[in-house]
């Protein structure tokens, strides 16, 4: 989604718009992916984590009106979705615009969450332009240390 | 008009940082241009915007906030630092660069300079 090259100034930049393009003209390649994964460049792009304690999801969403972001959880599915409006007016002889880079209009993500996520203690907070989704995992499936005793 | 991605010029010694190259919408109306980047996770103390010469770059340090023990599955996003310059062409007024940043969104306007603005000229009856 985003340029990670080391080429110097925005020449990075460059390729990655290219790159995109790309990506939109010949979609996904031949490789098989998830059945749910989205093309490159999907907005909004998702990271995600888990530790002992919970499954954790961010969506990076800036300016995004969060009241109208709808984040639902159904049958181990954590879907993520909105609308985007960048307010970006159209060329006239007024404005002018140079670049329109920023993604705007409806998205969608879904990601499957593991079995032992539990989704009725969702927690989801909105920073930054970062969407934060905490999904702790379920008590009985915490890693549990068994004492083995001795016997003789 | 004339604005384009600048060249980075790496100050002597500083190593080569890999960074995120932030998406903008960029446009231009009679007052000036203004600049609008996606920058999710930086906040106002971690955003450094540096006019050098007619250079504008615009570098900031992402947050997310996760847990410490946190180990990573899935990352669509891989670095945590944003970089992005601009040369910014001789009609604008690099002195009265106005920047806010609200929800990861920063928008940067940069004014015309005054004599550069379109005026009207006036005819002298002969």
């Amino acid at each position: 989604m985003y340029a990670s090259l080391t080429l110097p100034g925005d020449l990075a930049g460059e390729f990655e718009l290219l790159q995109r393009q790309m990506d939109q003209l010949f979609g996904h390649g031949a490789s098989p992916s998830s059945i749910r994964a989205s093309q490159r460049g999907a907005f909004p792009p998702i990271n995600m984590g888990t530790s002992p304690e919970a499954v954790e999801i961010y969506a990076f969403a800036p300016g995004v009106d969060i009241e109208k972001v709808d984040v639902s959880v159904e049958k181990g599915l954590l879907t993520i979705a909105g609308e985007r409006n960048t307010a970006l007016p159209e060329d006239s002889d007024k404005v002018s615009v140079f670049a329109a880079e920023r993604f705007d209009g409806a998205f969608r993500r879904v990601v499957s969450l593991p079995d032992d996520a539990d989704p009725t203690r969702v927690e989801a907070r909105y920073r930054d332009g970062i969407l934060r989704i905490v999904v702790p995992k379920r008590e009985s499936s915490k890693p549990r240390r068994i004492e083995v005793k001795q016997s003789r | 008009m004339n604005m384009q991605r600048q060249t980075n010029n790496r100050e002597a010694g500083a190593p080569e940082m890999r960074t995120l190259t932030p998406a903008v919408d960029i446009l231009e109306d009679e007052g000036g241009i203004t600049v609008k980047a996606d920058l999710p996770g930086v906040a106002r103390n971690d955003l450094t915007i540096r006019v050098d010469g007619d250079t504008l770059t615009v570098e900031g340090a992402m947050s997310l906030g996760e847990a410490p023990n946190l180990g990573a599955v899935y990352a669509e996003v891989r670095l945590a630092h944003f970089r992005r310059s601009f040369v910014l062409s001789r009609d604008l007024d690099t002195e009265r660069i106005d920047a806010a940043l609200k929800d990861g969104v920063l928008t940067l306007s940069v004014p015309k300079l005054e004599k550069a603005k379109p005026r009207r000229v006036a005819v002298r009856p002969e």
